[in-house]
């Protein structure tokens, strides 16, 4: 038996390691005396997205935004209700009838790590045992599994004869996420997914495992999609970013583009809410008022609108399309989508 | 220390001296706080800034004597200038939410989930002024109105789990300012909450604070937050106080070794394509009391004699005060 290997690259350097266009999710609501379906929550809807080879993708959102349920959707943990997904340019979920890259195959090359370290381990097994789980089910022997298990403890910082075997409820919570990311490693993956990965640390903590991520994408030739609340993290450790509103796409760009060029309206004000770290530059008025809407029921045409200081009767009427701006820059605001009919939009030149 | 930075001062809000709290069951004793000396002003903001396990909510809890049976609690605390640990039930009664409230990270386990809000904002003037029920639903309607939840008189009627978090944190906030507290502890009480709505909220407090001149201790793990809210800064450790300081000073240039760490682990814009800076290993487990400087296993300027005792409390600066013996005093 041998150990497992990266899968090969198939597609080349210029053929996006994952395309996913049109993605739905909607979750049904169940109620009343006869349990009737009454209402729909949109979590995902009609997100469409590109991961290049060797990039990290950072998602950036605020709560209910549908960036956890994305990040399930990528890893197919969900089954979306429409939307292709195509993986080094094969059809995600193929069979050997229809080509294209199996289920199984897709989740050994695709990797998740979630939020909540001790939730998303094992609680009966040892941390050797927890890491070297899934090898063993892909036909690796135990005795090298449980070898590649300390290598990869080795590689996360934990010295492999003092953390090997011990429990996760033995290790501190920084511990445990570095745990997380040995196991999501241990089938060799091609793309990891990571979902707020460092949301519940402790910033000292949070520093450590950050400079982590950094190392191992580098070690282990990854591409990352990274999901957080947090723009600074996002800012720190992405090459592209995609803001998220209400189950859609508001902006993507590259990270410079995004953080020093921003266009839609939301994505201003989810970065004018950071703290400003300076006490004599104080914040004195709040970028938006309110909550974010229910995406129960989200508002109609554009659904940023109901915050946005530039609405207009045209974004009620009309979802905006992504507007392009740059390379790889596309907003999805009417202010910026040339025709339009917004009083700020381009015109089209004649 | 604290004290020695206001000389000219009245007779502080808050005054505590050598607090320390023990959590003591069959197996273990924790040494949660070792030892914390406190003042705040009327009026003045100050953030208790610290990592899990610091200490700080532990600190909070003391000053309200909130903490549990099996908390040994020692030193003085003084509030107002009563004598919060002397109190006896009855009085403790009169004291929460009338001279002091809190405010809690999470709304929805802070609000009871069967009462409306109006009700339960109504409930809290009802018992500490004695007013008619009509007279305490008026002042119901007013609190709401002066945490700016949109539509107050519909959200008179509405039940914690109807409203958004945001809003829920601000009915917890119209609660606690129900009976006009002189003093205000609030523990992490935007960090469940979205960025956009977390800079309303604290605006808010801010807001609030200078309107009714109250007095707010406000824990924190969030540099920036202690930067957008704080007069002052107490960094928490181990259990104590290393390093305290007027925010302004604080953020241009922290002293103690520990504050400077976290300084330089909080990502902020221009770090892209650099290292981040780390603190290396984990703080101490506290089942031991700390009888040297906690933070020296961890302190790259660590030499010999960090370990010859616990750090004293010095004053390193205008108004600023240090546990580190590598920080030069003045």
């Amino acid at each position: 038996m041998t150990a497992l290997t990266q899968a090969p690259d198939r597609g080349g350097p210029a053929q996006p390691l994952l395309e996913v266009t049109g993605l739905v999710k909607h979750f049904p609501i169940h109620g009343g005396l006869l349990g009737r379906q009454v209402a729909t929550v949109r979590a995902v809807d009609g997100v469409s997205l590109t991961i290049r080879k060797g990039e990290t993708l950072g998602i950036v959102g605020e709560s209910g935004c549908g960036k956890s349920t994305t990040a399930r959707l990528l890893m197919r943990l969900l089954d979306p209700d429409a939307g292709e997904m195509v993986f080094d340019g094969e059809q995600v979920g193929g069979t050997d009838q229809t080509g294209g890259v199996t289920l199984r195959d897709y989740r050994r090359q695709v990797q998740m790590v979630f939020q909540d370290s001790y939730a998303s381990l094992n609680p009966r097994l040892t941390i050797e045992e927890t890491i070297a789980f899934s090898p063993q089910v892909h036909g690796v022997s135990a005795r090298e599994a449980r070898e590649r298990a300390h290598e990869l403890l080795a590689a996360v910082g934990l010295a492999p004869a003092q953390f090997a075997r011990r429990y996760p409820h033995e290790v501190s919570g920084g511990q445990r996420q570095r745990i997380n990311i040995a196991r999501a490693l241990a089938l060799q993956p091609r793309l990891v997914i990571l979902d707020e990965p460092v949301s519940a640390l402790d910033k000292s903590v949070e520093a450590q495992v950050l400079n982590l991520l950094v190392d191992l994408k580098e070690k282990f030739g990854l591409t990352y999609a990274f999901i957080s609340h947090d723009l600074n993290v996002v800012q720190y450790i992405s090459d592209r970013v995609l803001v998220m509103y209400l189950g859609q796409v508001a902006e993507q760009g590259p990270v410079e583009e995004i953080y020093e060029r921003p266009a839609h309206p939301y994505t201003r004000a989810l970065l004018a809410s950071r703290p400003s770290m300076d006490p004599v530059k104080r914040r004195t008025a709040p970028p938006l008022t309110g909550d974010p809407p229910n995406p129960v029921n989200p508002p109609s045409g554009c659904r940023f609108r109901t915050r946005c200081t530039m609405a207009e009767d045209v974004c009620a009427q009309r979802a905006p399309v992504a507007a392009p701006l740059s390379a790889g820059h596309e907003a999805a605001c009417h202010a910026v989508l040339p025709g339009s009919g917004h009083s700020a939009a381009p015109r089209i030149a004649a | 220390m604290s004290a020695a930075l206001k000389p000219e001062a009245p007779a502080p809000l808050v005054r505590a001296r050598d607090l320390t709290v023990r959590f003591v069951n069959r197996d273990a004793t924790v040494h949660a706080v070792n030892g914390v000396d406190l003042d705040l002003a009327q009026g003045e903001v100050l953030c208790l800034l610290g990592e899990s396990g610091s200490g700080k909510s532990v600190t909070l809890r003391a000053l309200m004597k909130l903490l549990p049976r099996q908390a040994k609690v020692g030193g003085s605390i003084e509030v107002a200038g009563r004598d919060v640990q002397a109190m006896s039930e009855r009085q403790l009664a009169d004291f929460r939410g009338g001279d002091v409230a809190m405010i809690f990270q999470e709304p929805m386990t802070a609000l009871d989930p069967v009462f409306t809000i109006g009700r339960q904002i109504a409930e809290a003037v009802q018992r500490h002024e004695g007013v008619s029920r009509s007279a305490a639903d008026a002042r119901a309607l007013e609190l709401l109105e002066l945490v700016q939840i949109p539509s107050a008189k519909r959200r008179l009627a509405a039940y914690p789990h109807e409203l958004s978090g945001g809003l829920r944190q601000r009915a917890m906030i119209a609660v606690a300012l129900a009976c006009k507290p002189r003093l205000l502890l609030a523990d992490e009480p935007t960090t469940a909450l979205d960025a956009t709505v977390q800079i309303q909220v604290l605006l808010l407090l801010r807001e609030l604070q200078e309107k009714l001149g109250m007095g707010v201790i406000f824990v924190t793990h969030d540099l920036g937050v202690a930067g957008e809210i704080a007069d002052r800064v107490a960094v928490m450790y181990a259990g104590r106080v290393v390093e305290e300081a007027a925010i302004g000073p604080f953020m241009g240039g922290p002293m103690h070794p520990y504050a400077q760490g976290l300084l330089g682990a909080t990502v902020h814009p221009s770090m892209r394509g650099k290292r981040l800076t780390t603190i290396p290993g984990a703080p101490p487990s506290l089942e031991k009391e700390p009888t040297t400087c906690a933070f020296a296993p961890r302190c790259s300027l660590a030499e010999p004699a960090c370990l010859a005792g616990v750090p004293p409390a010095r004053m390193v600066g205008p108004d600023r005060m240090a546990r580190c013996i590598r920080v030069p005093a003045v």
